[in-house]
């Protein structure tokens, strides 16, 4: 199969990064234990029910993972300006294999920024059912959709030069918006997070609290938000391909 | 014998230049027979990357037809058939030379042994080096080497040794000639005329998107004039300088007559016996730039390359 192998040599080449690495798994860790290590004692953080250090858990990992699955835009904008794009499309590689090759080094990256949060969680005396673990995880990575076709969106769309500060600052201002920083339980941002999918990132601590996942709200948002990122990524793929 | 490439009528218009549409290939028709290497010369602008571009597949002809190997280039690349190095195009990061091949190779169903393609494009001593620590004549290797990866029947190489130093060139092109002598079908494109003459057997001239000219590189050589004389001359006229053995066509600014010679030996010596006055005079090979003008010209219109010469001056 060739599209698996150019996902094993991405996976590679991903992982060997090393500031790429250190930067996007260091950022939410550090993030992590400077909010919630002096909260470590709140255990029902602004009436959400939940812990502090749980709460937080979730919201930098709602920031870590939507900064990897996003990420994947400046790796696509970058091998386009460098002419790798072209190269590719003479040989028999579908842009479907290399878009899954993008799609899952980009899984890969969000799932160890998560993994290293939850264990940055335990020491902070965060304790869940595997069930939990498991659902929650499992809510976070479908979360995460609509955040792999803006990935291949912003790449196709941006160039080089401009995709670093453009996703720099979307992730911000998501994370905001998801509730990173502080929960959002009412207002004008509680009204527009509910709307973003990162926001259901967080929300899948209801998980752990309520004992069941998101509302219908919750998954229409979720899917609606991903069938337009996918839309939008195959017209930006188009158009971008048409010119060269 | 089937041709490799069989290119019909192609035209090619990109819009929106700042002169408005850009005409880059203005209907072309070419064949090439398997076995053959081409050379596809012609300065910059001249269409000759559009037109390898259409071959690949890269981008769509506005009209007209191409077919390699009897197939769609889709056809024809997916079946590994063809391998091409483009004009611009980096490496990607974080992966070592020998791993690059390996990825490239993993995409074909059949490819050439990973150390049988290191060894042909010169890159032995570096395929453990990642590939963002090539020099530039390195990294052009290894792009030839991605090239060869699936053992294509036809290698298109664009520009291929722009950021090579002499020593770098000479190994490129002795690894392209021992390729070529398998069989396989090599077609190039270059804007330098002793690229092609070394290398190719056939050259095809492009010039403001059309062919102006395409045989054998010896024919091709003979007709765009090799070398230029320049004279300070106050006294002969155009008809008398042109009519001196190995001159081509004349051209004067105030007492500095040019003369382009095809052949600048005899038609040195007869200057000087019959104009004992002449004096600063040089002799130069003719510039590539100049002998494409000198070609297009005739093409486009019509008149004679002397007036096109000095109106472009």
């Amino acid at each position: 199969m060739t599209g698996l192998n150019y996902t094993r040599f991405e996976l590679k080449r991903a992982f060997r990064n090393r500031r790429f690495f250190m930067f996007s798994f260091g950022f939410p860790l550090v993030l992590y234990y400077l909010i919630a290590a002096p909260q470590r004692n709140t255990h029902n953080l602004a009436g959400t029910g939940i812990s502090a250090p749980l709460y937080y858990m979730l919201g930098l990992a709602s920031f870590g993972t939507m900064a990897s699955m996003i990420s994947s835009g400046g790796r696509i904008a970058g091998e386009r300006q460098a002419g790798w794009t072209r190269q590719l499309r003479i040989t028999p590689l579908s842009p479907r294999a290399y878009f899954r090759a993008k799609v899952i080094a980009s899984y890969a990256m969000a799932i160890t920024s998560m993994l290293l949060l939850y264990i940055a969680g335990t020491t902070l005396g965060v304790s869940l059912s595997a069930r939990v673990w498991l659902e929650m995880t499992g809510l976070i990575l479908v979360a995460l959709l609509p955040f792999a076709a803006l990935g291949i969106t912003l790449g196709h769309l941006m160039n080089v030069d401009s995709v670093g500060p453009l996703t720099g600052g979307l992730v911000a201002i998501l994370a905001f918006l998801s509730g990173t920083w502080f929960p959002l339980t009412h207002g004008f941002l509680y009204d527009v997070g509910q709307y973003i999918p990162g926001y259901w990132i967080v929300q899948a601590r209801d998980i752990a609290y309520h004992g069941h996942g998101w509302t219908t709200k919750g998954w229409a948002v979720v899917v609606i938000w991903t069938l337009v990122l996918v839309i939008l990524a195959r017209i930006a793929y188009r158009r971008d391909t048409q010119r060269v | 014998m089937e041709p490799t490439i069989e290119l019909q009528g192609l035209v090619k218009t990109y819009p929106g230049g700042p002169h408005g549409p850009v005409r880059a290939v203005r209907g072309i028709d070419l064949s090439i027979a398997r076995g053959e290497t081409v050379a596809l010369l012609g300065p910059n602008g001249a269409g000759k990357s559009t037109t390898i571009d259409m071959m690949l597949g890269l981008s769509r002809p506005d009209s007209g037809t191409v077919s390699v190997f009897g197939r769609s280039p889709r056809e024809a690349v997916d079946a590994g058939a063809v391998g091409a190095m483009l004009q611009t195009g980096e490496l990607i990061r974080d992966l070592s030379v020998r791993e690059l091949i390996a990825l490239v190779g993993s995409l074909y169903q059949r490819s050439m042994p990973l150390d049988e393609v290191i060894g042909l494009a010169g890159l032995s001593n570096v395929a453990d080096r990642r590939t963002q620590k090539l020099s530039g004549g390195q990294a052009q290797r290894a792009r030839f080497a991605i090239a060869l990866v699936p053992d294509p029947e036809l290698l298109v190489l664009d520009e291929p040794t722009v950021a090579m130093d002499a020593q770098g060139r000479r190994d490129f092109w002795l690894a392209m000639r021992e390729y070529a002598a398998r069989g396989r079908t090599v077609l190039f494109a270059t804007h330098y005329l002793e690229e092609a003459d070394a290398n190719a057997d056939r050259a095809v001239l492009m010039a403001s998107g059309e062919i102006v000219a395409d045989g054998p590189t010896t024919e091709i050589k003979a007709r765009v004039g090799t070398r230029t004389i320049r004279v300070t001359l106050p006294l002969a006229t155009a008809e008398e300088l042109e009519a001196l053995p190995g001159v081509g066509s004349t051209e004067r600014h105030g007492e500095a007559v040019t003369l382009r010679c095809a052949d600048s030996d005899a038609a040195l010596r007869a200057l000087l016996e019959r104009y004992p006055a002449a004096r600063d005079i040089e002799v130069v090979g003719a510039g590539l730039e100049e002998a494409f003008l000198e070609l297009t010209a005739d093409i486009a219109d019509g008149s004679s390359s002397e007036t096109r010469m000095g109106a472009t001056r």
